[in-house]
């Protein structure tokens, strides 16, 4: 199953996400943002970095770059649609994810290991994982504060569309392992239709042991799976 | 056709956590400055945009605000605009 990973002039992940569906079995390709078309692509990472140099707002001007028509389209037909970091900007930006993210609390850039704790494994992105499983994996930003108003973030619990939070090592998400000020120490979100995610730490930067964690791997393998039994069917 | 300098103030809703206003709020109150009781930051963008009017120049930027300057679920906007040479 191909995987389209979307670069702008500043994306710095993209060669992350690629080694990563690799490893989970799946075949990506880049595909650079002037273009307009995803060439039949199965699903689609929009990865970490610094988009048009984050000029603005992160992802704001991402969100008008050609390819961007595409990806949408993409997302509203039910396709796979996986933000990261920079990418969960981008998306919410784009208005495919609800929310916004700001500036840390602590107003530093962070950049260290985090644990998240699953909320759900029925998802294409996290089959892969147990029930409220802790993963430790790394995060790195300087706009990571989830933001919604109080109406959305109702309806986020409501209809369980939050998929990870951060938490401390016993999995509570406690104020002390909310690294930003994350509202309801939201880590990642999916839409309405469960399609399109966006995640702010990064599963790809946690793929092989020598990274120091391997927790980002079934991630992507629960995606290629879920892209993989949707060809089949 | 006229050239307007259009400025547009892109602030934090009110409520919203606003750690840089926090921030500064915390240094000018460790210099005395009692008497402040909130700060937010916002940006200010000038614009030289030419239009018939001002009215036609501010429409023009409100619709620029509203698709790319302001993000809508965070940031409230003002604007004004200046035939160029009238500004102060």
């Amino acid at each position: 199953m191909k995987i389209a990973i979307i670069t702008f002039p500043g994306s710095n992940c993209d060669q992350d996400c690629h080694r990563s569906i690799e490893l989970a079995g799946g075949s990506p390709s880049y595909v650079w943002h002037r273009e307009t078309s995803l060439r039949g692509a199965d699903a689609v990472i929009v990865p970490g970095g610094f988009a048009h140099g984050d000029y603005l707002r992160p992802g704001a001007i991402a969100r008008f770059s050609p390819i961007m028509d595409a990806v949408t389209a993409f997302g509203e037909e039910g396709g796979v649609v996986v933000g990261i970091c920079n990418g969960f900007q981008v998306l919410c930006e784009a208005g495919m994810l609800p929310g916004a993210l700001l500036r840390n609390e602590s107003l530093s850039f962070q950049s260290h290991h985090c644990r998240l704790r699953v909320e759900r494994t029925d998802s294409v992105f996290t089959s892969g994982y147990r029930k409220r499983q802790v993963l430790g994996m790394p995060l790195s930003h300087a706009d990571g504060s989830y933001y919604a108003d109080a109406g959305t973030l109702a309806v986020l619990e409501e209809e369980r569309r939050v998929l990870f939070r951060y938490c401390d090592a016993q999995g509570n998400a406690s104020a002390e392992a909310n690294p930003n000020g994350s509202l309801k120490n939201i880590a990642g979100i999916v839409n309405a239709r469960g399609n399109v995610l966006g995640m702010m730490p990064h599963p790809d930067r946690a793929i092989e042991a020598v990274l120091g964690s391997v927790d980002g791997l079934p991630f992507f393998e629960s995606i290629v799976g879920a892209v993989a039994r949707e060809e089949v069917a | 056709m006229t050239r307007f300098t259009v400025e547009v103030l892109v602030t934090p809703r009110p409520g919203l956590l606003d750690p840089q206003g926090k921030a500064i709020h915390h240094a000018l109150s460790s210099l005395g400055y009692d008497a402040v009781e909130d700060v937010r930051v916002g940006k200010a963008i000038y614009l030289e945009v030419a239009a018939a009017t001002p009215e036609d120049a501010r429409e023009r930027a409100e619709e620029m605000c509203r698709k790319l300057l302001a993000n809508p679920v965070t940031e409230d906007f003002r604007i004004t605009a200046e035939a160029d040479g009238t500004a102060p």
